[in-house]
């Protein structure tokens, strides 16, 4: 239950942001959260709404877009979608693969009132 | 009202990250080797670090960062083996974040040739925040059941080493080894697997090999 945490980094980046813009006001926030980032967007949201009082986006809208597994094996090229956090290619067996997306965790874009 | 969307697409955790990777930096330069230990309550990190101390005293220098949400009692039994020792209270966060080792920097001695970190308990949050670490390990002790890895799998997959502790345990509880091993070799083909226990002194020998060969790496990139 770290999303706390992570929501008041969150804010920190959301008021610098906005002060480089000069606006006062935050409309809306959109985050991209990966399978293996750790975080429950759920949790996230929840944590975001309570946050989110007495502070420059305290009538924002959050929105997460959950951003799958996705591996490559570097020994046949194959791209896969993995939801079993098994690291073996099913194809040919290797072991050595490359984490293509889904560990992200990012404020991808946010929308002002200026 | 003019409304303006900008594009962002900057780290939640970057603000930690850079601190991290200053401090990995900083203490590497010096020479020191840190080891972020991390797992659930009770699987036998502190014993380790005590065992850990015993075995390294005589020929080499560490210290020991302690997290805990609450109480001094972690860092008291790593200074009663004559190791320096802080620890820091987080008052209810479930990890450490790397702004805390941050402020205990200026107090870290310069000489030492290891310094290890003991997260909180905790199987889940602390995988989340980079500490400055050159090694990350994850204890899973023979009591909590082989099924571990999967159900935690970021503390598997962002770890170095995986260390099993409480082995001594084995005959007794229904704890298959292979199971939890492959699981987790599944998850990080890349894991360095340990087998220990504190209480009989076993295989902390190699864990520490382990940790002086990175060490000596380590020095022998800086020079």
């Amino acid at each position: 239950m770290h999303e706390l945490s992570i929501i008041a980094s969150l804010f920190e980046l959301l008021e610098e942001k906005a002060a480089e813009k000069g606006s006062k006001k935050i409309i809306s926030v959109r985050l991209q959260v990966g399978k293996l980032s750790g975080v429950v967007p759920e949790f996230l949201i929840s944590a975001f709404d309570m946050y989110k009082k007495n502070t420059i986006a305290h009538d924002a809208k959050i929105e997460i877009e959950e951003v799958p597994l996705k591996i490559q094996c570097k020994t046949c090229t194959k791209t896969m979608i993995k939801d079993d956090f098994v690291f073996i290619c099913p194809d040919c067996g290797s072991q050595d693969l490359k984490t293509l997306t889904g560990t992200e965790l990012l404020l991808e874009k946010m929308e002002l009132e200026l | 009202m003019k409304k303006k969307e900008i594009l962002v697409l900057e780290d939640l955790l970057g603000s930690n990250k850079k601190i991290a990777s200053d401090i990995r930096e900083q203490l590497t330069q010096k020479g020191i080797l840190t080891i972020n230990l991390m797992s659930s309550p009770g699987a036998g990190k502190t014993t380790l670090l005590e065992r850990i101390a015993e075995h390294l005293k005589p020929k080499y220098r560490m210290a020991v960062i302690e997290g805990d949400i609450e109480t001094e009692r972690d860092a008291e039994r790593i200074r009663a083996k004559g190791i320096p020792a802080w620890q820091i209270i987080t008052g209810g966060a479930c990890h450490l974040e790397a702004k805390m080792i941050g402020k205990l920097f200026s107090e870290i001695p310069p000489d030492l040739d290891f310094l290890f970190i003991e997260n909180v308990g905790n199987l889940v949050c602390p995988a989340s925040y980079d500490l400055g670490e050159n090694i990350r390990c994850v204890l899973l002790s023979v009591p909590e059941g082989d099924d571990k890895p999967k159900k935690y799998p970021k503390a598997f997959t962002t770890s170095d080493c995986l260390i099993l502790t409480k082995t001594d345990l084995l005959p007794l509880m229904p704890f298959d080894s292979e199971r939890a091993l492959k699981e987790a070799q599944e998850i990080n083909p890349k894991l360095h697997i340990f087998l220990t226990s504190s209480l009989k002194d076993l295989g902390i020998e190699e864990l520490i090999e382990f940790f002086i060969s990175t060490r000596q790496k380590l020095l022998n990139q800086n020079a």
